[in-house]
């Protein structure tokens, strides 16, 4: 990333302090800064303030060493964060002012706390002796955010931020990780103390890596030694613990398939021989009704979402269920394990792959794969190969996956959009795979696409987006300009918030209800941000547009105007048990 | 099946616990009938004692989430059994109530006593379980009873001896990096004390 105008240096006369012996004697900012430095960080999102500016001003003498971004809304700052934690697998961080600036920041810490994204949101308060009263631009961020972080704290006292900061760090990132948010009110910013930084290892009252039950794991791999009928599930949890390579390895040698939830995806290659295929709502057919077929669940860092299980009263009745999983909150919780492994996942499967025995399960995969050929013949020949009619999602997905070699990293929105592209997307590499899973935000695409892009600039990285959902952050197009962040932009416009229409249809009689959009020439808006796009309408047309995407250098917006009242296929319908999965 | 459980929470000492776990039972709608809160044996370690009516299923699950919490140390949920338990219970009453030979047989036979006296009223307190302290306030009502105050539970787990030299080995160990105090480093402590 490169700075546009690189603004002159002041003089940094603390770097010659630190050198001596003499304490560091520093304010609260500069403190909040080397903090930060000491962590690692190098790029942080964020937007200036009343409240935080002593913490910008200080910023300015360090720009060598971290780079800020300065996004459009601070919604965007934690979508950002969250997009570049979850490809650079470091913890990303915000800096937001006091009042407005934190209550922005809301919907992206609870859609980090529920998707297990490590964060760290720096906001700036009133001073200490105006906590309370109403002041300009105060608002309790505390309260507020209590429920939606993983750890939160306000700091008062200059002497007390490298210690708030070095917890923050080590909560955010180890075990189950979380969102965590600083609040700093304005005289800890600006008093001077003797500035001294410890990282955290250790709190007395949290243990994040929970020791390894040897008997739990001997119990587990003996229903998996018996088992005819194994299942993997893979969760979220493998990519946070950079398992992928022991689940495989286990799935390969106790010859068990493996099927994915939204935000496992990317883990396993989809390709693999022992993958089946995607969980849940509007997932695959096969992987689907076969969950009801197994005689040994194996479920790895996962929680059973509503979205997987449908009706609980009848979600795996027939299996027994081993429940590998480091949140000792999220065991028991949904589904009563039979065997519960509480650990980390890669931990917990490295052990568990020495004590199962070589087997192959063919004809329970063949299963799979014959339950595969009525999706294929009822769902995806017609979304992929249509002989008619306007654009499918499906095949400008399947079309962008084959250019990019499923190896880009695709960002996705949430909607109709979102289930296509994580239906037909061959994802190849792991963590390239980023949406918002458990909060379903709308406008989480653009801005976490520009963080992924920054956390891993080496990857192509490609966000696609519905009509409404590009509409409610597109202000984000300013950042990608000002930054110069190449990300390619595809909007899937139907116009309509297609999914809400789809069940207005199915279960609402079709009375389309505030569903119907009347947009905006998406095109001539990127211009507007100096961002150069095409807008499709045509089949004929679509290849030469997405070779024309990928192959031109720096951000691109790509409109495609596909089928507008098309339906997404299989679906559960919500709260039904998964055998009613209807595949038209 | 609803009934009446005892949740006990060691937490730190920290602005905002209370809120922290109190926001873990409004998020499922449960109501909390009492909440006592105080300093344990070790400095800086507090124990809530919260009673509410509910689920046991419900509240293993809850009790999971409050030990989720970066600053608790243990959470637990005790049947009836398993804890004992006392309440305490003052009661106003118009000093003119004396004069009526009735309330003496009250007092000794609720074993509640006098706090103080004065002209116009006095102060008797009780202790004992919810339901004895709501009886008595029955039987004092035709009295003129001008106020009624009672707390809520304090209790001590029948099996807890292990728990508590957990607790005391907790206070050998580092509070946490925001606290200056010099202490000695921690050792780990073994999978059958953690277990309680």
């Amino acid at each position: 990333m490169q700075q546009k105008d690189v603004l002159p240096m002041k003089p940094e006369p603390t770097e010659k302090r630190a050198a001596t012996t003499v304490p560091l004697n520093i304010t609260g900012s500069e403190a909040v800064i080397r903090s930060l430095i000491a962590e690692g960080v190098e790029t942080i999102f964020g937007y200036p303030g009343g409240a935080i500016m002593p913490i910008y001003d200080a910023l300015y003498d360090f720009q060598d060493k971290v780079h800020h971004i300065l996004v459009r809304h601070e919604q965007g700052a934690t979508h950002a964060a969250q997009g570049y934690a979850r490809t650079s697998g470091k913890t990303g961080v915000v800096f937001a002012t006091s009042g407005p600036g934190a209550t922005n920041l809301v919907t992206g810490l609870a859609d980090a706390y529920m998707d297990s994204t490590p964060m760290v949101c720096i906001t700036g308060q009133v001073a200490a002796h105006l906590l309370g009263t109403d002041a300009f631009q105060e608002t309790d961020v505390i309260g507020i955010t209590m429920p939606i972080t993983k750890w939160n704290i306000q700091v008062t006292r200059p002497e007390d931020i490298p210690g708030a900061i070095a917890k923050a760090f080590y909560i955010a990132g180890s075990g189950r990780p979380g969102p965590v948010l600083v609040d700093i009110t304005r005289n800890a910013q600006v008093a001077k103390f003797d500035f001294e930084y410890k990282k955290c290892d250790y709190i007395r009252s949290y243990h994040p890596v929970p020791e390894l039950d040897t008997e739990a794991v001997k119990a587990a791999a003996a229903l998996i030694n018996s088992a005819k009928k194994p299942y993997i599930f893979c969760g979220h949890g493998v990519l946070l613990a950079g398992a992928e390579k022991e689940l495989i390895a286990l799935a390969e040698k106790a010859g068990i398939p493996i099927a994915s939830t939204l935000l496992g995806l990317s883990a396993v290659p989809v390709d693999h021989p022992k993958y089946v295929g995607y969980l849940g709502m509007h997932g695959n057919y096969a992987p689907n009704i076969m969950t009801n077929e197994c005689d040994v669940l194996i479920a790895v860092g996962m929680r059973f979402d509503d979205r997987i299980t449908g009706d609980v009263s009848q979600f795996v009745k027939q299996a027994k269920v081993i429940h590998i999983e480091i949140d000792a909150a999220e065991i028991n919780k949904i589904i009563k394990a039979d065997v519960a492994v509480h650990a980390d996942a890669k931990t917990a499967l490295a052990a568990l792959i020495e004590l199962v025995e070589p087997k192959q399960h063919d004809e329970w995969i063949k299963g799979f794969r014959e339950a595969d050929k009525k999706e294929e013949e009822k769902v995806s020949r017609k979304e992929l190969y249509p002989a008619e009619g306007g654009l499918k999602m499906a095949e400008v997905v399947r079309l962008i996956s084959e250019r990019t070699e499923g190896k880009a990293v695709l960002v996705t929105d949430v909607g109709q959009h979102q289930m296509i592209a994580s239906r037909y997307y061959r994802f190849k590499d792991p963590n390239t795979n980023i949406t918002s899973g458990g909060m379903g935000t709308m406008g989480f695409a653009l801005p976490a696409a520009m963080g992924a892009k920054v956390g891993t600039p080496e990857k192509e990285v490609v966000a696609v987006i519905g009509d409404g959902c590009f509409q409610m952050t597109l202000q984000e197009l300013g950042t990608i300009y000002q930054s110069e962040i190449g990300v390619k932009i595809v909007i899937l416009n139907n116009n309509f918030l297609g999914m809400v229409r789809q069940w207005q249809q199915l279960f609402f009689d079709k009375r389309y209800s505030s569903t119907e959009m009347i947009n905006p020439d998406f095109v001539q808006i990127a211009k507007g941000f100096y961002v150069p796009g095409r807008k499709v309408t045509d089949r004929a047309d679509i290849v030469a547009a997405v070779d024309e995407m990928i192959s031109h250098k720096g951000a691109y917006l790509l409109e495609v105007v596909v089928e507008k009242e098309d339906n997404v296929f299989p679906m559960v319908p919500s709260g039904q048990p998964i055998a009613n999965i209807r595949l038209e | 099946m609803q009934k009446e459980y005892t949740i006990t929470v060691y937490t730190e000492d920290r602005i905002g616990i209370t809120n922290r776990i109190t926001v873990i039972f409004t998020r499922r709608g449960i109501n909390i009938t009492s909440l006592t809160t105080a300093e344990t044996e070790i400095a800086g370690v507090y124990k809530f004692i919260i009673t509410v009516i509910s689920e046991k299923e419900k509240l293993v699950k809850i009790v999971g989430q409050i030990e989720r919490l970066i600053e608790i140390h243990r959470a637990f949920v005790h049947e009836e059994d398993e804890v004992v338990y006392q309440e305490l219970a003052l009661y106003k009453i118009s000093t003119k109530a004396l004069q009526n030979g009735n309330i003496e047989l009250l007092i000794r036979e609720n074993n509640a006593r006098i706090l103080t006296l004065t002209d116009e009223y006095f102060v008797l307190e009780k202790t004992g379980h919810q339901q004895e302290l709501i009886d008595l306030q029955a039987k004092l009502a035709p009295y003129g009873l001008i106020e009624y105050s009672k707390s809520g539970r304090v209790a001590v787990v029948k099996w807890s001896r292990r728990f508590h030299d957990h607790l005391k080995e907790l206070e050998t160990r580092r509070p946490d990096n925001l606290k200056q105090a010099q202490y000695k480093e921690h050792t780990e402590v073994s999978a059958e004390e953690e277990s309680i």
